[in-house]
């Protein structure tokens, strides 16, 4: 892939190799090719960067053995790889990131991006073929087992962690490219406010898709039209909503105390309401309909007929790219959407803020810092304790059958270090660590407890280094 | 004037629904007849169950049993209980709704019993037995009171049935409508109750639902509900072939509709939302759509037309034209006195009226005409013709040239019947133009009718030829009835009705030439017409996903930005970052590397920031450019492009094929 970018970024002489391989015959023809080029770059570079590609040397050599030759759709990618392990393997003296390589050959670059896989064809009479063309890629992409991938991971990138603090400063230094247009979107939809009361006010309501984060327009909305009205704006991106909390802000809005037994009942209490006193309008701004929380059938099924009452006007944002599926003929009918497109192309920074699972970089950072969160707070003995832990994990990792450390082995190696004088008290230090969710206990066959760590051996790793370091 | 057009639009709306719910009472009171002489004879152990077709329209359901529901409160009996599916998820619930529903129905019969209601609405124990009883008291405490009230709709019956309505017949489980059926029918004796399934696809399904062993505890009667074509028909009929409402769709509008009626959903309501929808268009975009009304309205109107108004009007293409072909005065006159201009727009729109008015009737003379063709060349239903006739000028089709042809090959009896239909519609109107018309039809009908009876004393003086001739030889008896046949076929007779057949068709063929123009020739046509068909798909049906792909692929097409062009499939390197990722992504199989494409990341954008001679360390533009990738990544997992996988370290899958 990283080969692919760089003709990406590079010059159209490669884009031609590029449609040269769609055919499969020649792909072999493509490392060299590559290889050639990385060569003659090559002797322009100092380079600085101590890199990866030394381990995937004899990786690279193996997995050209197992790369099958037909394989026409992923060929692109193993190309790349492979490509890649060819460099490592010819060039290891030289000690190259292929990063480094590509930012230099991007002195000569000209400006476009190509993609090759996707060129459009511009003639009608091809389209059929080309959606033929889609299906089979999709069953050829899915067809093998094996999906050939480099196996490099992020622990192996010194800047792979990143907290959501420190995600951002960064983020907040980048000049934001196209404001003018932007700009100029937005005033095309803001232009639509008036139009969207009156719909909304004749029964139907609003849903806007498209590109792009709609908080900051819906904002504006409700700053410049719901001034004097009720509304209600719930944050679907919000891990923590649900369909009863949406329901509870609508009665808190109507002033009830008490309980509902149900969420039905509730509904049908807030049906009633609106059905009785006419002069009573509402709002209802909701910032991602089909986020993760709210795009149960159920949920819908209640937003919908909520939405479906004369007096209470529904103004909802959808970014999923099947969020249309949450809804069939009935669901569609409750809700009596008008689409509007609202393209923003502004950054999701809310709606992302909030995913834990992003990107396995942030999510990898949280453990670490608990880690030492939790630790720091603890004994030096009970750190003792962990560490052993941890060296032994850590010295089994290439083991496949390690089931965890044996508890009397564990008491043993504790005992000799001084750090425990007692079966209990390495017992009620082990308590604390299961409390903190930093051990897992597992019976073997044998009857035997077994003590294992649920954290990334790398993890650990980085964790040892850390503790090395303040030492 | 936004006010005035909501006025309108209310209006409009509830003359839509209004038609609508006529229509299906009327569709409907004639099924309850039946069923009500029907169910009379209720037997022993038998639940009566109507079996309900209603199509595959699901949306629409709701407003037919709910005006079902009034017909039968109005008429049968007060108790009408309908149930839902989704209500119903167990045996408890469907009893517990079952009762309280009742109950509700009870209280607004008879305000008097609500203290008895309650208590037995605290009673939680919701059962077939404390159902039956509740009917008994109530039942005869209402007895006693029925001869002194005189209710028209319980004096029917000694006691007024239970009608239970299951809306969704099909969603229900099982277990709980067989349960439910076996329980009632052990009740059955004191507990009264009528069965309506709502059925979605066919009336198999009942069978499929239910074992036989229950299915014969029921004495199912079916009704087929109109289908929704028909239903289209007559909305279409109603609110568009009308003059009744001065606001019409153009020809591709109608189209538009039409087609997400017949593909996607075949539910009227989504129907009549469109066209809510694009008479909401029309009088928000079209400033001009203030003179959309009723003609005295309109002219009223007229007199208190701003100066910009009348600018307006100057400024519409239709009316330019017709300026174009005035003399040179006039047209001096209509382009700068407002008053002249007013005065002619009002005779303008009164023969927009006019034309209408005529347009209508001509199609539905045509419809007459062309509808029972062979193979239809002009369509099987008046929509069809009515786009035909939106579209251009018909008599230029081939459809038209084949018609017409075919009019002329057609027997007697089918032309007159035709005629007929054409005389009774032209003299249902009282237009005063077309009163000639109907007068030449009458005429053409009565010279087919003189037809007749010549052809008759032909017939019997042939009769009488041919028995002066039985004296003669065979010979002679041979040639002179070759002679008649060949005189048959070339008779005068056949000749006339071939040239009043002609003179049919060539006068039909001039009514349509003169008042099928379609409606963009006529002046002022803008103010009625609603013709942005594409507003009305993209708000309708719209494509969140193609907007997403080229948002993606081709952000020049939203950020007109010159640095942004470019050719197919290509974007350029500056573009926002999250194209940048979703380009790199689509070269990948079903798994993507983190590491890769980070990388293949910062290649692109660093191309790009070199541009801008960056003065930057580059520890930190590393960095920053890996914080940009990961903006984008996260993003592409909200857009659902990507999610990540535990199949292999740092590796993300791919959702998406194929280009949108």
């Amino acid at each position: 892939m990283a080969k692919l970018a760089s003709e990406l970024a590079k010059t159209p002489r490669k884009s031609v190799s590029l449609n040269m391989k769609n055919d499969p015959k020649i792909t072999i023809d493509i490392p060299q090719c590559s290889k050639g080029h990385s060569s003659s770059d090559k002797s322009q570079l100092k380079n600085n960067d101590k890199s990866e590609f030394l381990s995937t040397a004899p990786r690279g050599l193996r997995k050209r053995l197992i790369v099958p030759r037909s394989h026409s759709d992923s060929e692109s990618e193993y190309s790349a790889s492979n490509s890649e392990d060819d460099e490592g393997v010819a060039q290891e003296y030289e000690e190259d990131t292929n990063e480094d390589i590509l930012s230099q050959k991007i002195q000569a670059q000209n400006r476009e991006v190509s993609a090759p896989v996707f060129r459009e064809t511009p003639s009608k009479k091809m389209k059929r073929e080309k959606t033929s063309h889609l299906v089979e890629k999709y069953f050829e992409a899915h067809s093998s087992s094996k999906v050939l991938t480099s196996d490099r991971t992020l622990q192996k990138l010194k800047r792979a962690k990143l907290d959501q603090q420190t995600l951002h400063n960064l983020l907040s230094k980048v000049s934001p490219s196209f404001s003018a247009e932007l700009k100029q979107l937005n005033q095309q939809h803001e232009q639509l406010f008036h139009k969207w009361m009156l719909q909304l006010h004749l029964g139907f309501n609003i849903v806007l898709y498209g590109l792009g984060s709609k908080r900051d327009l819906l904002e504006r909305f409700r700053t410049t039209m719901l001034q004097d009205c009720i509304h209600i704006v719930i944050n679907g991106f919000f891990p923590g909503i649900s369909v009863k909390s949406v329901l509870n802000s609508v009665t808190e809005v109507l002033d009830h105390v008490g309980t509902f037994r149900s969420v039905l009942d509730q509904l049908e209490w807030i049906t009633n309401k609106f059905k009785e006193d006419s002069s009573l309008e509402l709002f209802l701004l909701i910032h991602n309909l089909d986020s993760q929380m709210l795009r149960g059938d159920k949920s819908q099924q209640i937003i919908g007929q909520l939405s479906s009452l004369r007096n209470i006007y529904l103004i909802a944002s959808i970014d999923h790219l099947n969020a249309p599926l949450m809804w069939d003929h009935a669901k569609q009918s409750l809700y009596n959407w008008l689409w509007y497109e609202t393209t923003t192309y502004s950054h999701y920074t809310e709606e992302t803020s909030y995913e834990n699972s992003l990107l396995v970089k942030q999510s990898g950072s949280l453990p670490l810092s608990s880690l030492i969160h939790v630790l720091r707070s603890l004994t030096p003995n009970a750190r003792g304790i962990f560490r052993l832990l941890i060296k032994y994990q850590l010295d089994n990792q290439d083991n496949p059958s390690y089931t965890g450390l044996c508890f009397q082995d564990f008491y043993q190696q504790c005992r000799e270090a001084f750090l425990v004088n007692s079966d209990l008290t390495l017992r009620a230090q082990l308590t604390e660590f299961r409390d903190h969710k930093l051990i897992r206990t597992k019976k073997g066959t044998d009857g035997v407890e077994y003590l294992l760590i649920p954290v990334d051996n790398g993890i650990l790793t980085d964790f040892l280094e850390n503790e090395e370091e303040e030492l | 004037m936004k006010s005035e057009t909501e006025r309108l639009q209310e209006e409009l709306n509830k003359n839509l629904f209004d038609s609508l719910v006529e229509f299906l009472q009327t569709s409907h009171s004639g099924l309850w007849k039946n069923s009500k002489d029907w169910s009379c004879e209720i037997k022993l152990r038998e639940i009566p169950t109507a079996a309900l077709v209603l199509g595959v329209n699901v949306t629409d359901h709701d407003l037919t049993l709910r005006s079902l529901t009034e017909v039968l409160q109005n008429n049968v009996t007060p108790y009408v209980v309908s149930l839902q599916a989704k209500d119903c998820p167990d045996m408890k619930h469907f009893l517990q709704k079952l009762v309280s529903q009742l109950m509700d129905c009870k209280v607004d019969v008879q305000s008097k019993e609500k203290e008895s209601v309650q208590v037995i609405q605290k009673n939680v124990h919701y059962s077939m037995d404390s159902l039956s009883a509740w009917y008994m008291s109530v039942t005869q405490k209402t007895d006693p009171k029925m001869p002194r009230k005189k209710r028209t709709s319980s004096s029917q019956w000694q006691s007024p049935p239970v009608v239970l309505i299951l809306k969704d017949m099909e969603s229900f489980t099982t277990k709980v409508l067989q349960d439910f059926i076996i329980i009632s029918s052990q009740h059955l004796h004191e507990f009264p109750l009528i069965l309506i399934f709502g059925i979605a696809t066919s009336p198999v399904v009942i069978h499929r639902l239910l074992p036989h062993a229950v299915s014969s505890l029921l004495c199912i009667e079916l009704f087929q509900s109109l289908s929704c074509k028909e239903h289209l028909t007559t909305v279409l009929d109603k609110l568009l072939l009308t003059t009744q409402f001065p606001f019409k769709l153009s020809e591709k509008v109608l189209q538009i509709l039409t087609n997400i009626f017949l593909y996607h959903d075949f539910s009227i309501q989504n129907f009549i939302k469109g066209l809510q929808l694009s008479l909401l268009e029309h009088f928000y975009s079209q400033p001009l759509s203030v003179l959309c009304c009723n003609l005295p309205e309109a002219k009223r109107r007229i007199r208190f037309l701003s100066a910009n108004q009348c600018e307006n009007i100057r400024r519409l293409p239709s009316f330019r034209r017709y300026v174009e072909k005035q003399s040179s005065e006039k047209q001096v006159a209509l382009l700068t006195s407002d008053k002249f201009l007013k005065e002619e727009t009002q005779s303008l729109l009164e023969n927009l009226h006019v034309y209408h008015k005529n347009y209508f009737l001509v199609l539905r003379c045509l419809h007459q005409f062309t509808s029972s063709l062979p193979k239809y060349p002009l369509g099987r239903q008046i929509r069809e013709l009515y786009c035909m006739c939106l579209e251009k000028n018909i008599w230029d089709s081939e459809e038209y040239a084949s018609v017409l042809q075919l009019l002329r090959l057609l027997a007697k009896d089918e032309l007159m019947a035709m005629l007929q239909n054409c005389f009774k519609l032209f003299q249902s109107s009282s237009g005063k133009e077309l009163g000639n018309t109907a007068k030449k039809i009458e005429e053409f009908l009565a010279q087919f009718q003189s037809l007749d009876a010549e052809t008759k004393e032909e017939e019997d003086t042939s009769q009488s030829q041919s028995k002066g001739l039985q004296k003669t030889d065979l010979y002679h008896l041979q040639k002179s009835l070759l002679e008649m046949k060949e005189l048959r076929s070339t008779s005068k007779r056949q000749t006339k009705f071939e040239v009043l057949r002609e003179q049919v068709v060539s006068f039909v063929d001039s009514l349509v030439r003169e008042y099928l123009l379609p409606p963009d020739t006529q002046p002022l046509h803008e103010t009625l017409y609603f013709s942005s068909a594409h507003t009305l798909r993209q708000h309708l049906n719209a494509a969140p996903r193609i907007a997403l792909h080229t948002a993606l692929n081709n952000p020049y097409y939203y950020l007109k930005n010159e640095a942004l062009r470019s050719e197919e499939g290509c974007i350029p390197n500056v573009a926002p970052d999250i194209c940048i990722a979703y380009k790199l992504h689509l070269e990948c199989s079903r798994l993507i590397n983190l590491v890769d494409w980070s990388e293949a990341f910062a290649t692109v954008v660093t191309a790009a920031e070199k541009m801008d001679a960056n003065s930057v360390t580059s520890e930190e533009r590393n960095e920053i450019i890996h914080a940009r990738f990961i903006r984008a990544v996260s993003e592409l997992e909200l857009l659902g492009f990507i999610k990540p996988t535990k199949q292999k370290t740092d590796h993300v899958a791919r959702l998406t094929w194929g280009g949108c």
